[in-house]
């Protein structure tokens, strides 16, 4: 395969990850799957009272912290030096874990991933693994890899398991099952838990020690374990799992063999930098001073943990992100999920209306960075418009993507594939086309203005007196016609200014 | 190409040819107001383990003896009998307990799990955020037997306590394998109400000393 380099300084896009491996794209656009979402009380009322709990939480440890904006500003910064010199990174990252007894992989897309773990996994001849909750194994579809090949992948973190007994897929980055609520949760446990006690009750306690009866054995038996990543340190070879549950730490230490699978975005150059993002963390995601838990090692420890250690570097669309400067700062994000609890979209659909692995506001801008914008009837297509802008997104980002900005960005992308695609422009294109030739001459906007004052007679209170015609009837669906005045502001002038000059 | 030399060269192609790299500010705290063990930052320290359902027992002096009848009495009150212990414990930490398991590598998961407690000293502790730290090292253990095990009783020296993320990790050596343990296990998986106790010790008894 040829590499094709470009022109000299001239960014060149990655290939976009592929979309038929892995769980990157829903099956619908975000309208239609967000519509099945809002007739579902249920999941509003779970939805609402999770997102309100946890902002609430978030807000009060943010403010007692007293140089929040300075941890901001630095996380931003390291993670945009990073992204900089990111192959000079990996390098180092790739050589201290080889150093340290470690083996590093790279995949170039989910499929080579997937080949990679599976292969691992089968080489220590293991039927099973017990896995670490990981965006980045949720992303490439690892589970079904595995199963295809005779493996079980257990999902010990709580929420995960949760998902996975149910049948069901995440809907939040951290917290995989918040549209379920605690009398579904126990529904799932009696139905599907091997060994449960039937007669289990819908509080949290109970349910959390069925889990942690049910997934004991499965810990201490397991040969393989499959963990994400949530930093890998360049100057150390260090890799951090940050984790609350302790399950993440059964991983990474009773199996004889670690596999873990890390986007190249999640380096870091120093160790030095943990000390920005072990603060902005733990206190943008579950609202806590510091998580219970959070591990770090350093290739193999002799006589302490897996004793074989595998590190799979996987691009799967980054290098695409990567080549647009404002895209590039997608990459910086460090899975927090404060902006899916802002989000007042997110709040009213939750996560699965947006179809990929990443929902809400930073699943709205990083999905179709990943995957790229079609102009046809890609579903993620949909998913630049999944936002009112407000910029709350923006506001509690601990690393300060401007997502807003992003958005549009990608909304302007999307316009312009849209246009190359089709031979006949969008509504809204053909419609600036249009208000573009008005005002471009100021007779014709005149003109214009005297027009609209006249289409106030055919809306009452809102609402046309006729149905309008697509794609207007459209945008009055759901909101308020606006009645234009009486006069056009040009006549007014005229009339009560006397004539322009 | 390998994946390897794509995915770099993919790298380059898409940063183009002078990628800017930005300073990075650091204005954010180095270090905290007081300085580590005074007694502030133990107090503080112990207000955010009591906020996570940590069991905190005070001993004035760092008295190895005070610590070990802490640790005995703390234990007996639950009934546990038995601990595991890794070798650099110091003997008068578990000496008035009735059965102390050395721990050396060959003891596997199992039999970890039908041991009842596990004491260890720690590294350093991060007063704001109360954080102890575990570096694997003689007196803190290797990383499973302060994982299995249902209690832990941890040893946190007063001169040990920090008062920042930045002090904490200054202390540390990346090179081992670090656990940094703030209260018991917990999740708030359901509904976001938090709950203590999960996979990891349920109980987490510490013992500040000094």
């Amino acid at each position: 395969m040829s590499t094709f380099l470009g022109m000299p300084g001239v960014p060149v896009r990655g290939p976009a990850a592929d979309t038929a491996v892995g769980h990157l794209t829903g099956d619908r656009p975000f309208p239609a799957a967000a519509r099945d979402s809002l007739a579902d009380t249920q999941l509003r009322r779970n939805l609402a009272h999770a997102t309100s709990t946890i902002r609430a939480k978030r807000a009060a440890v943010v403010t007692e912290v007293p140089d929040w904006e300075a941890l901001r500003d630095a996380g931003s910064a390291i993670k945009a030096d990073t992204m900089a010199r990111l192959p000079e990174l990996l390098e180092q990252l790739e050589a201290n874990v080889v150093a340290r007894g470690g083996t590093v992989h790279w995949a170039r897309d989910a499929a080579e991933a997937n080949r990679i773990v599976t292969d691992l996994v089968r080489a220590t001849g293991a039927d099973e693994v017990v896995k670490v909750k990981s965006m980045a194994t949720q992303e490439i579809g690892l589970n079904e890899a595995l199963e295809a090949v005779g493996v079980t992948a257990h999902e010990t973190d709580l929420a995960e398991l949760i998902v996975q007994l149910g049948h069901d897929r995440p809907s939040h980055i951290l917290v995989p099952a918040i549209h379920r609520g605690r009398a579904e949760i126990r529904e799932i446990f009696a139905l599907e838990m091997p060994g449960v006690d039937p007669s289990l009750t819908d509080e949290p306690a109970v349910l959390a020690a069925a889990a942690r009866t049910h997934l004991r054995q499965v810990f201490l038996r397991a040969r393989v374990a499959v963990s994400g990543a949530n930093f890998g340190v360049a100057e150390t070879g260090t890799l951090t799992v940050v984790e609350s549950e302790g399950n993440g730490r059964m991983c990474l230490t009773l199996p004889e063999t670690l596999i873990t699978v890390m986007g190249i975005e999640k380096v870091v150059p120093s160790w030095r930098d943990l000390e920005v993002f072990l603060q902005l963390l733990p206190r943008s995601s579950t609202g806590e001073r510091m998580n219970p838990y959070t591990s770090t090692w350093t290739g193999v420890t002799p006589g302490d943990g897996p004793q074989e250690f595998h590190l799979v570097l996987l691009d799967n669309g980054r290098t695409r992100a990567l080549a647009d400067d404002l895209g590039r700062t997608a990459l910086h994000c460090i899975r927090c999920s404060a902006c899916l609890n802002v989000c007042p979209v997110y709040e009213r659909t939750g996560g699965h209306a947006y179809g990929s692995t990443y929902p809400g506001p930073i699943g709205a801008i990083l999905t179709p960075l990943l995957t790229g914008l079609t102009g046809g009837d890609d579903p993620n297509d949909s998913l630049p418009y999944a936002s009112t802008l407000c910029g709350a997104c923006y506001d509690v980002c601990p690393v300060k993507i401007n997502i807003p900005e992003i958005l549009v960005q990608l909304r302007a992308e999307h316009t312009e594939a849209h246009a190359d695609r089709h031979r006949l422009p969008t509504a809204e294109a053909a419609a600036m086309k249009a208000v573009a030739w008005s005002m471009a001459d100021p007779a014709r906007f005149a003109r214009a203005g005297r027009a609209a004052a006249l289409a106030r007679h055919g809306i009452r209170r809102g609402k046309p007196l006729l149905p309008l015609p697509p794609p207007l009837n459209g945008w009055t669906a759901s909101r308020d016609a606006p009645r234009p005045s009486a006069e056009s502001f040009r006549d007014w002038w005229a009339r009560t200014r006397g004539p322009s000059s | 190409m390998t994946a390897r030399e794509e995915i770099l060269s993919r790298i380059r192609g898409a940063l183009g040819d002078t990628p800017s790299r930005p300073d990075v500010p650091r204005t954010h705290r180095q270090q905290g107001v007081h300085r580590p063990g005074t007694p502030e930052l133990v107090r503080q320290l112990i207000d955010r383990l009591e906020d996570y359902r940590a069991t905190v027992v005070r001993v004035a002096a760092e008295d190895d003896d005070a610590i070990g009848q802490a640790i005995a009495d703390a234990l007996t009150v639950r009934g546990i009998g038995q601990v595991v212990a890794p070798p650099g414990v110091p003997r008068a930490w578990t000496g008035r307990l009735a059965d102390v398991v050395v721990d050396e590598a060959s003891i596997d998961a199992r039999t970890l799990d039908r041991i009842p407690a596990v004491v260890t000293g720690s590294v350093v502790a991060i007063a704001e955020t109360g954080t102890i730290v575990l570096d694997g090292a003689t007196v803190c253990g290797r990383r499973a037997i302060t994982l299995v095990p249902d209690t832990h009783v941890c040893v946190v020296r007063a001169m040990h306590v920090v008062q920042t993320v930045p002090e904490g990790l200054q202390r540390v050596d990346p090179r081992r394998a670090l656990t940094f343990v703030s209260g018991p296990s917990a999740t708030s998986d359901i509904e976001l109400d938090r709950v203590e106790g999960v996979h990891g010790p349920r109980t987490l008894i510490v013992v500040v000393a000094g």
